[in-house]
């Protein structure tokens, strides 16, 4: 299987939007990069810039590599990217609406019932709600995959809580310390707005009866979650407060934070906390995450929650593959940017497919996430496969199958200099009453030579992702 | 505006930076003091377990009272709270969790800190290399101190912090002076007279004012002006006083800028006018040791009331 590369697609030469920073590379010692590198990770190190990985104690905080070569796409690659992010998000949001309304995409049968009915992600509290602003999905990040000069395809839509947009403007801050004189040889659109952004999206959507200035907040399940880092940062760089559920409670039909000069009202509410969490009266009654009530409130528009809870929905893996039929139905325009085609493993024909084929596909959990409990057939064992494939035939509908593809390749620096590796791109989308999409994205490589998982909670790092202004 | 949790967080982050520092300062008086010591040298490091406020868990845990042990004890020791390890770990994480209300600098030398110390202590300490890790400790703990006056905004976040430091310190002056003057002093009449002991010296080491106490007192180590040295001296950055009018302060630009008083603005004011109107006599009338034990109860319960006026939970 060959993979394109981006920098270097074959023995012609370098692409050209590489071809500033190649030149700039020519000039460079390799056991200076090898410095700088080392220098990146002190910085990552001394910052506290670090994510938890469960079930491994003693490394309770640990640092995502970082490499030091961008990965960069040019204007005109981005403009045709966001054109097909943007209808995508459209179109999330809509089937948001109807599936809690009218559900008419449900009556037209071009999505099947049972699939939204037996689903743990639809909230049958949100139906009939209907958000402030009318936005379900605020803050999206949309994993995308390259396999050549033109093809690039959605693998997940990620419309719940995406994460991983503290890396997107850290990679870009160190980036700019350790290289300043690159930043004026290659002209990079800046990612730096994000944060001023996303206050004024949120902002944006706050509860029709707030006039003047809204109390935003983002909530964190904690210390201990893999991506407190990030709530905190994000909090900090918006200038908004940071709460617990601990903090929180609804007083006079709103939901308030408590403060050294007692309870304050909150108008929007950034959760990174999970649907189940949010309301102990509502959903899970053992959680300690969220607020008790919080749902009354919401119904009855007091605050905004951002995501809107059930979201989840519309991210589903198994949704995911009528992804093509759902914009069309809303947008009534094809999709800009592909699917990857999918096997849902609940339909016979595409589950025995499956089985027989087991060794080129990849086979995902539905409600999976993080690369936790998939199947890489072309490098899992013998054994490994036989095993999935028990699971596989016990509980089909669990399951959805694609073909490996060929993820485009970008270089990373080696001891052994510079290497071919997998990587994929999550832009990230802002909704109110605009659609906005920072220049840019988080780009993970899989460090391994020849591995495609590039979650970090499976080894794999980051780089700085460069849109050129050309 | 501030959270309750965020108040919370920045009263406990500085007390247990306070605690770290402290810790370390009173080992290094204890091996100051075997080493110049003749005689056996298990009561002192007795005297700096008892001081340190963990002689209990510390006979838990070992059979023995030695250096190497009690070394290992106030070091490194997780069960320990009150550890410079345990107390650099509670530190960190109490300001990872108010991160957003502290500048970058200040996040970051509290980091470094506990990266390094951790490091340092990672294994167990050699006596040979026990005063370089103290130094380190010291050393780091007065680089965060000195981040956090240098690069933070005087609002009520500053305020929580100072309120946790001066809290925490006057509780560890109190108690090093309170343990340390009955296990020195030979017999209660003493108390008035010149004593040529260099034992004194400890008491002055572990808060680090025996160069400072010559230049005031000019003399030899007196009981009674050890005890005014510490306890009333408002210029000696350790002293009780001095503790109480950096407290006073703090819960005077709270109360302005919230536009409230409460009632541990009541106590406070209480506790600083008894330390600044008394006179060492009138302390040794009531019994310094009454005192002290007073002064410690009042100390924690005015923590417990900042903490209930300002909704730390």
């Amino acid at each position: 299987m060959v993979a394109f590369d981006e920098m270097k697609p074959d023995t012609s030469g370098i692409r050209r939007p590489y071809s500033g920073y190649d030149s700039w590379l020519k000039d460079q010692d390799t056991a200076r990069l090898a410095e700088k590198m080392r220098d990146a990770e002190r910085v990552f190190r001394k910052t506290g810039i670090t994510f938890a990985v469960y079930g491994e104690a003693e490394a309770a905080e640990r640092l995502i590599p970082f490499d030091i070569v961008p990965r960069i796409i040019s204007g005109q690659e981005w403009r045709k990217l966001t054109q097909g992010i943007e209808q995508r998000v459209q179109a999330l949001n809509a089937f948001l609406d109807d599936i809690y309304h009218r559900q008419e995409i449900l009556r037209a049968g071009r999505v099947p019932k049972e699939l939204i009915a037996n689903n743990e992600a639809f909230l049958p509290e949100m139906i009939g709600v209907r958000p402030p602003g009318g936005v379900y999905t605020h803050i999206i990040g949309t994993d995308i995959v390259r396999t050549g000069e033109d093809e690039f395809f959605v693998l997940e839509d990620n419309a719940r809580t995406p994460s991983g947009v503290s890396y997107m403007l850290e990679n870009r801050e160190t980036m700019m310390q350790l290289f300043p004189e690159l930043f004026q040889r290659v002209k990079v659109r800046p990612v730096e707005d994000y944060p001023k952004l996303l206050r004024q999206s949120l902002a944006a959507v706050r509860p029709a009866a707030v006039k003047g200035n809204a109390t935003i907040a983002v909530l964190t399940p904690g210390l201990y979650n893999s991506a407190y880092f990030e709530h905190a940062f994000l909090a900090d760089q918006m200038g908004v407060e940071l709460v617990e559920g601990q903090d929180l409670r609804v007083v006079d039909g709103h939901v308030a934070m408590r403060t050294t000069e007692g309870y304050k009202q909150i108008d929007v509410l950034y959760r990174r906390v999970d649907d189940a969490f949010l309301d102990p009266l509502t959903f899970n009654p053992d959680s300690a995450l969220g607020v008790p009530g919080i749902m009354d409130v919401y119904r009855a528009g007091n605050i905004t929650i951002a995501n809107a809870p059930g979201t989840g929905i519309a991210d589903d893996k198994a949704i995911y593959s009528y992804m093509p039929d759902i914009i069309e139905f809303y947008t009534g325009r094809k999709a800009i940017l592909g699917n990857i085609p999918t096997w849902r493993c609940s339909e016979p024909d595409s589950l025995k497919y499956v089985l027989e084929h087991l060794s080129e596909l990849v086979v995902k959990e539905v409600h999976g996430s993080g690369g936790y409990g998939m199947l890489v057939g072309p490098t899992a064992t013998k054994k490994e496969r036989e095993d999935f494939g028990k699971k596989l035939a016990a509980r089909p509908s669990n399951y959805i199958a694609q073909p490996t593809l060929a993820l485009s390749t970008c270089p990373i620096l080696t001891e052994k200099g510079l290497a071919p590796r997998h990587v994929d791109l999550r832009p990230y989308v802002l909704v109110s009453d605009r659609i906005q999409i920072v220049p840019g994205g988080l780009t993970r490589v899989a460090l391994k030579e020849g591995s495609l998982v590039v979650n970090s909670s499976q080894g794999g790092g980051t780089k700085d992702t460069w849109v050129l202004d050309d | 505006m501030l959270l309750g949790r965020t108040a919370n967080g920045l009263y406990w982050m500085s007390r247990y930076i306070e605690r770290a520092e402290n810790m370390a300062r009173l080992l290094d008086a204890g091996l100051r003091m075997a080493l110049t010591r003749t005689a056996s040298s298990s009561e002192e490091w007795n005297s700096v377990v008892v001081s340190a406020g963990c002689d209990f868990a510390f006979r838990a845990r070992h059979p023995e009272v030695s250096a190497t042990a009690v070394a290992d004890f106030l070091l490194r020791d997780i069960t320990n709270p009150s550890s410079v390890l345990a107390s650099i770990e509670t530190a960190r994480s109490n300001a990872r969790m108010v991160r957003t209300a502290l500048t970058r600098d200040t996040w970051e030398s509290i980091n470094e800190a506990w990266m390094a110390i951790r490091r340092a202590l990672a294994k167990p300490v050699d006596q040979r290399d026990l005063t370089t890790v103290l130094d380190l400790v010291k050393r780091e703990t007065a680089q965060i101190r000195g981040t956090f006056h240098g690069t933070m905004l005087r609002n009520e976040i500053f305020d929580f912090a100072q309120l946790g430091t001066f809290i925490e310190r006057a509780d560890n002056t109190a108690r090093i002076l309170d343990v340390k003057y009955y296990v020195l002093l030979p017999s209660i009449h003493w108390v008035g007279s010149s004593l040529d002991n260099y034992q004194w010296e400890s008491i002055l080491r572990s808060v680090s004012a025996h160069r400072s106490y010559r230049w005031v007192y000019e003399a030899d180590y007196r009981p009674t002006n050890i005890a005014e040295y510490l306890i009333l001296d408002a210029r000696m950055p350790r002293s009780l006083a001095f503790c109480y009018r950096s407290i006073a302060d703090s819960l005077r630009f709270l109360a302005d800028a919230y536009g409230a008083r409460h009632a541990c603005h009541d106590s406070a004011a209480a506790i600083q006018a008894k330390l600044r109107g008394g006179t060492i006599k009138e302390v040794f009338d009531t019994g310094l040791h009454e005192f002290l034990a007073g002064f410690i109860q009042d100390n924690n319960r005015l923590g417990d009331e900042v903490a209930r006026h300002y909704r730390f939970y």
